[in-house]
């Protein structure tokens, strides 16, 4: 991988001051990581290019690991660190040029301290964003930015675009500065997982960072991505399995919304980026805008009801995503409709509840924080959800009496399970449409047949309500993972087939605001056991 | 000589006090494992036998570990002081609770013989008191031990201590040393002359009064012979007679219970067709009646047959009443489990309790009639209704086969239609118990042993089935990875096929099929002949007649795998015909590679390359100025040249697997091994030959043929040959070459090890890995090979569990268990 800095001042040598290498040599530096050569393709008075070129041998990187370390992939090995500027340029670049990023240089200390020409190459750049993010990073720190797509494949074009840009920064930058913005911008683009990468400490940004970043527009997301791309070091047996089945393994993440505050929205001590050893994206970047497997837009995002025929409004979705930030006075859909099942469980009066596909526990949560409900009992497939939602429950620091009130554990809504059975009311919040339609059969045997709890409620997405966010595609579902999303006529079939099959009565609800012309953006089916009904 | 006869798993509750000798007699006539003292658990709890503030934790040890002991069905010996009522009814409580019988062994020695005897020992530190304390209890107990719930109270005395000799007797229930062959029957109700016909249809020689079979079978009857139907008498004469000659069993039916309390006199209700037993039996003589009372009056609940292989019942048993004696057991065999509600016609809805059904012993049963007998999970119900005018049934075993006859006529009218199960209370086959999956697993596989599943690999597995999964009905087979051979030594080489051969040649195999490696997407075909098959032998009645899948049983094509499906069966109607079946599961791959696998693809490879193409020239300009400067990157240059035209190899490695479908146009299949068909496991059955020469007879445009040579290992010519073919193999761009032993070999053989080409294993192990051979030479294959072995393992059982018609749950276990062990942290890269 390839960095090139080139200016045109005068003389363009001093170049060679400012970064403390000698413009005639090529110099040699081992890491553990590979070797970095500093050397210079150009040097004349009027144009002086250094060049950073850093060796990357990926088998003998994963090799010096220890072969005995269990966390193989066969990303380690097929990778693109040799030839695209990733963190571990970044990380060669702050080494090598250490002084000159303090802005120290004995014989040319005023030239140190002032901006000059720069222009800065990187041939392939990985950017995951998008050439835009890179355009919204670089220019308010003053750079001209060209930064043109890399294609996947020219024999494939249908495959589009690679996640490669080729970027060249221009400007009048002070030297310390620029390697500065690269130090922390290059991993902030590049956001990708690194087996080998160890953790990276807030003081590193802040030091880096010091002078641009607290004014800069987006340093709520580089902030984000430089800390929290770092990864659980250890690969899970499910992220194997994926491995297995030649799927990329984001694909096969549970869809969970993870917050990182606390259970009542808070977390103590204030600081957001705690704990991360199992990290993942953070809201509204698991499907960064554009890049996303079918258009999907994170729940959080979705404006709870959009105002028929203000066409436009709903468009601040993926801002939203990114920013975390939700229009003023609008309830989140899903906030709403967490609010609609805690309702429902208290007007009928459920003092035990089970959440099936908890997720990471937000209703748990809530659940737990109503003395009426004695016990709470979240259930999810993904062992990944449960973590999360033990993170966030911390059971290990509840009272016993509150402790004892609550259960978590991984189960399947395919297979019977008698621990589902005995609870006043079971909740399906946003589930069924995750669940492939001809196996909606054995869960509803389990469900209905087998745990029969005296109420189950379910909420589903209403895909009529679609057409209101504009930023869907026309046959785009609400997240890549949804194998289905019903019509009210649709869910209401269902819901009164099942409710006949299995002697329960149902009610159907709307959740957030019942558009006049394409119903509510969620719907609600309140099941209740028929008198007379087995439990 | 005292003889003390125990039944052989029971409850046996020594009682006698301090010094009677319990310990020492224990130890005499039992095994050390089967003997629980109270002393013991004081030890366990308290660090000091004697300790007696630790009793009451002490016998909540005791309680608990032979509460567990009689669950797993073991004989249990209490060696307490038991002389008080309460101690010994808890235990009483405890064996019915397991529904085991409980016999009480008493040791009755004078009160100085216990008193000198505590007084010798230092560790028995308390007064005679206690000794005389007790001696009162034990008195006062034996007056009226008798009550207390033991089957029988053995007292032992003096001499007769020492002397006595511990015998064990058979449960009733236990005929296990009975091996068949079995003519099971269902329900007769009185049916005399249907039960003639089916007997002789059976092939039995039939008189009024007996039946034999020229084979020697035995026939059994799952109760309800009587009641409702014309002739009880005559029923009752003809398998009394059989039973007596010792060529029928019969287990107890609700109906003859009732017969004999009305027969005795007792107050019951007269329907459902007692009477008409009673007004036929009215008319027979009077020692025939006797007779025939007697008879249904011994009839026990159940029989456990054929080693246990086979437990027969009227209506049925689940696995942890199968041997057991006790009230409820009889009554669960008699009457069933029900859920407590009432149909619509007033009767009980009874409990499926065969969905549950997990165990090992075929159970065969009748007491709830169906129009058609199906197997539940390796139970099966036999009453058809004759007496309502439907057939009577028997099932041949071990053959499994069914035989019936038609009613003559309706004798009795239902109370309620005759007609399939359904409702909720019907079976969902497609439904299975967290139970079957969860947690730390052993599955036994009939060709690599006992196999362990961890905890955390069946997690990870219950995640991608959950979520991801075609229906458990279709997915019946997984296929195991895949090792490679010993790495290679030969120059530029990580992989030959030098060392595949030699490694079989090591383990005695002598001939081997090397099998084109099609470089696309694993996928397994299971294809019914019509949705009616699919319905009838998978349980999918959705009209479905198959699935396509990948090696982690996901589907390949959402909505299209209904028109691959469709092409397939097309394709391979030959086999229909050729292989006597209805069905068939295929191991194929499936072309091109990117039809599946695109994301990844592009993810991962495309971007690699991507980047590479975009850099590296960058690079090479930069060091052919700095060259031109005369600086000194002679080494570096030309290395970046080398990763650049190693790139570019790379690139075209993986672009080669690589091309556009549209819907189904373009995907083609490639079988290679036909795994399994009705009755046939032909994966273990049948040699690659045949599954090569059948295969590639099939003629259709989606099916691609796969190329093949054998070699006779002891031929160095052979070898040569195949050598020499894999070099053009993977000199045009194909992915290598799989040897596997030409027939199924048992032991640790490996199935099949993969060569891979030199380009292709650039996909595997990075542009450049040419340049690493010697790193990569220290690759350890060891966990790859053993879990290659323990997967095949697994799969060939779900193929054998599934050709033999085993339950959903039997085959989904093996099945998941492969996936599971997938999870496992192996090299991918191997």
């Amino acid at each position: 991988m390839l960095l090139t800095i080139s200016t045109t001042l005068r003389p363009a040598t001093d170049l060679g001051f400012l970064l403390h290498k000698h413009p005639d040599r090529v110099q040699e530096f081992g890491r553990s990581f590979g070797t970095a050569r500093v050397f210079y393709p150009e040097a004349s008075q009027e144009r002086c290019t250094a060049a950073l070129l850093l060796e990357i041998d990926p088998v003998r990187l994963a090799r010096s690991r220890g072969s005995s370390s269990p966390d193989f992939s066969l990303g380690q090995y097929v990778n693109d660190r040799p030839y695209a500027a990733s963190s571990l340029l970044a990380v060669a670049l702050a080494d090598v040029f250490r002084t000159a990023r303090a802005g120290r240089c004995a014989s040319r200390q005023e030239l140190a301290d002032s901006p000059i020409p720069l222009e800065i190459g990187l041939p392939a750049l990985p950017c995951r964003g998008g050439p835009d993010l890179a355009h919204r990073l670089f220019e308010p720190l003053g750079w001209r930015v060209d930064a043109a797509p890399v294609p996947l494949d020219p024999a494939f074009p249908e495959w589009g675009d690679s996640r490669y840009v080729r970027l060249t920064l221009r400007g009048e930058v002070r030297l310390a500065d620029a390697l500065n913005h690269l130090y922390v911008l290059l991993p902030v683009l590049d956001d990708a997982k690194h087996y080998w990468v160890a953790g990276d400490e807030v003081d590193k940004l802040i030091r880096a960072g010091e002078g641009w970043l607290a004014a800069h527009p987006e340093k709520g997301l580089i902030t984000r991505r430089f800390l929290g791309r770092r990864r659980g070091l250890t690969r899970t047996a499910f992220a194997r399995l994926a491995e297995v089945g030649d799927d990329v393994e984001e694909a096969l993440e549970p869809p969970v919304e993870e917050e990182v505050a606390g259970p009542l929205g808070r977390d103590e001590g204030g600081e957001p980026f705690t704990d991360d050893a199992t990290a993942g994206p953070a809201p509204g970047e698991a499907f960064p805008g554009g890049a996303s497997p079918a258009g999907a837009v994170p729940d959080e995002a979705f404006p709870a009801a959009v105002p028929a025929g203000v066409p436009g409004e709903a468009e601040s979705g993926e801002g939203e995503g990114e920013g975390g930030s939700e229009g003023e006075g609008r309830t989140p859909l899903n906030t709403l409709r967490r609010d609609a099942v805690v309702g429902v469980l208290e007007e009928i009066g459920a003092r035990t509840v089970i959440d099936l596909g908890c997720g990471s526990g937000q209703l748990v949560a809530v659940l737990l924080t109503r003395p009426s409900v004695v016990k709470v009992a979240g259930m999810d497939v993904s062992a990944r959800a449960l973590a999360l939602a033990a993170r966030r429950l911390r059971p290990e620091r509840m009272p016993e009496a509150g402790r004892s009130r609550l259960e978590l554990f991984q189960g399947s809504l395919t297979y019977t399970d008698a621990r589902l059975a005995g609870y006043d009311a079971a909740v399906l919040m946003e589930v069924v449409e995750h669940v492939d339609p001809p196996r909606l059969t054995a869960l509803e045997r389990v469900v209905f047949g087998a745990a029969r709890p005296g109420h189950v409620i379910v909420t589903t997405p209403n895909v009529e309500y679609n057409v209101r966010y504009e930023f869907l595609g026309p046959d785009a579902v609400r997240h890549p993972d949804h194998r289905f999303e019903w019509t009210r006529d649709e869910f209401g079939a269902w819901a009164s087939g099942v409710a006949g099959r299995y002697g329960y009565e149902v009610v159907l609800r709307p959740v957030g605001g019942d558009d006049p012309e394409v119903g509510p953006p969620t719907q609600m089916a309140v099941f209740t056991l028929a008198k007379g009904g087995a439990r | 000589m005292t003889e003390v006869s125990v039944p052989a798993l029971s409850l046996v509750v020594l009682v006698g006090i301090s010094g009677s000798g319990k310990s020492t007699f224990a130890a005499r006539h039992f095994r050390p494992t089967q003997v629980i003292s109270s002393d013991f658990c004081r030890g366990l709890v308290a660090d000091d036998e004697n300790d007696q503030t630790a009793t009451p934790e002490a016998f909540d040890l005791l309680h608990h570990i032979v509460g567990t002991r009689l669950r797993r069905g073991l004989l249990t010996v209490v060696d307490a002081t038991n002389v008080q009522w309460e101690a010994r009814k808890k235990l009483i409580e405890l064996a019915r609770a397991h529904d085991v019988l409980a016999d009480a062994i008493v040791l009755d020695v004078p009160e100085e013989v216990a008193v000198a005897r505590n007084a010798a020992r230092p560790d028995r530190a308390f007064g005679p008191h206690v000794v005389v304390r007790q001696r009162k209890d034990l008195r006062r107990s034996l007056a009226k031990i008798a009550r207390d719930g033991f089957r029988r109270v053995h007292v032992l005395r003096g001499e007769e201590i020492d002397g006595a000799v511990v015998t064990y007797e058979k449960a009733w229930t236990d005929r296990t040393e009975l091996t068949g062959p079995f003519d099971l029957v269902g329900d007769v109700h009185g049916c005399r002359s249907e039960l003639e016909t089916l007997l002789r249809e059976l092939g039995w020689s039939v008189t009024p009064t007996g039946a034999t079979h020229p084979e020697g079978r035995t026939a059994v009857f799952v109760g309800d012979l009587v009641d409702r139907g014309p002739d009880t008498p005559g029923v009752l004469r003809l398998v009394m007679g059989m039973a007596a000659a010792g060529t029928a069993l019969v287990v107890c039916g609700n109906h003859e219970q009732k017969l004999v309390r009305a027969l005795d006199g007792r107050k019951v209700r007269v329907a459902h067709g007692l009477e008409r037993s009673l007004e036929q039996l009215a008319a027979e003589p009077e020692e025939f009646r006797a007779a025939a009372r007697a008879f249904m009056d011994g009839l026990i609940s159940h029989y456990r047959l054929d080693g246990g292989r086979l437990v027969v019942a009227h209506a049925g048993l689940k696995e942890a009443y199968h041997g057991r004696a006790s009230a409820r057991v009889r009554a669960f065999a008699l009457y069933g489990d029900t859920t407590g509600e009432t149909d619509e016609y007033g009767l009980p809805v009874r409990y499926p309790w065969a969905d549950d059904y997990r165990g090992r012993a075929t159970v065969v049963y009748g007491h709830t009639p169906t129009t058609e007998p199906e197997w539940v999970n390796n139970t099966i119900c036999l009453d058809t209704g004759v007496v309502f005018g439907g057939r009577l049934t028997a099932l041949r075993y071990p053959e499994r086969e069914l035989v019936s006859v038609p009613a003559e006529r309706v004798w009795y009218e239902p109370s309620r239609p005759l007609e399939p199960r359904t409702g909720r209370a019907a079976r969902d086959p497609g439904v299975l118990d967290i139970g079957d999956v969860d947690g730390t697993r052993f599955v036994e596989t009939r060709h690599g042993g006992r196999i362990k599943v961890a905890e955390e690999n069946s997690r990870a597995a219950l995640e991608i089935m959950s979520r991801f999964a075609v229906d458990p009905r279709w997915l019946v087979y997984l296929p195991p990875t895949m090792a490679p051979p010993e790495t290679s030594r030969l120059d530029g080489y990580l992989e030959h096929p030098a060392e595949a051969f030699e490694e079989f040649a090591r383990t005695g195999v002598t001939r081997v099929v090397c099998e084109e490696k099609h470089m696309g997407s694993r996928a397994i075909a299971v294809l019914a002949r019509t949705p009616e098959v699919a319905a009838k032998r998978f349980g999918v009645a959705d009209g479905s007649a198959g699935s396509v899948f990948t090696r982690t049983g996901r589907p390949f094509f959402g909505d299209r795998t209904a028109a691959l499906v469709d092409r397939l069966r097309a394709a391979v109607t030959p086999l229909w015909e050729e292989l006597n079946t209805d069905w068939v599961v295929l191991d194929c791959e499936l072309l091109p590679w990117s039809a599946k696998a695109e994301g990844l693809i592009r993810d991962q490879y495309a971007s690699v390359g991507a980047a590479a193409a975009a850099s590296l020239p960058a690079a090479l300009a930069a060091l052919e100025s700095a060259a031109g400067r005369g600086l000194d990157v002679g080494a570096l240059l030309d290395r970046t040249r080398r990763r650049a035209a190693n790139a570019s190899l790379f690139r075209d490695a993986y672009a080669r697997y690589c091309w556009p479908v549209s819907g189904l146009d373009g995907v083609r299949l490639a079988p290679f091994h036909i795994l399994a068909c009705e009755g046939r496991a032909t994966a273990v059955t049948e040699p690659h030959e045949w599954h090569l020469d059948l295969l590639g007879r099939l003629d259709a445009g989606i099916l691609t043929p796969t190329r093949h040579v054998f070699v006779s290992l002891d031929s160095p010519d052979e070898r040569a040959a195949a050598v020499a073919w894999w070099e053009a193999l993977t000199a045009s761009g194909g992915e290598g070459m799989v040897v596997k032993p030409a027939g199924h070999t048992p032991g640790r053989v490996q199935p099949g090890v993969k060569v891979r080409g030199r380009e292709y294993l650039r996909i595997i192990y990075g542009p450049d890995y040419t340049d690493a051979l010697d790193v990569l030479r220290r690759r350890f294959t060891g966990r790859k090979r053993s879990l290659a072995l323990r997967e095949h393992a697994l799969g060939l059982e779900a193929l054998e569990r599934l050709a033999q018609g085993e339950p959903l749950w039997r085959i989904h276990e093996a099945v998941f268990a492969v996936l599971a062990l997938e999870s496992e942290p192996v090299d991918p890269r191997l």
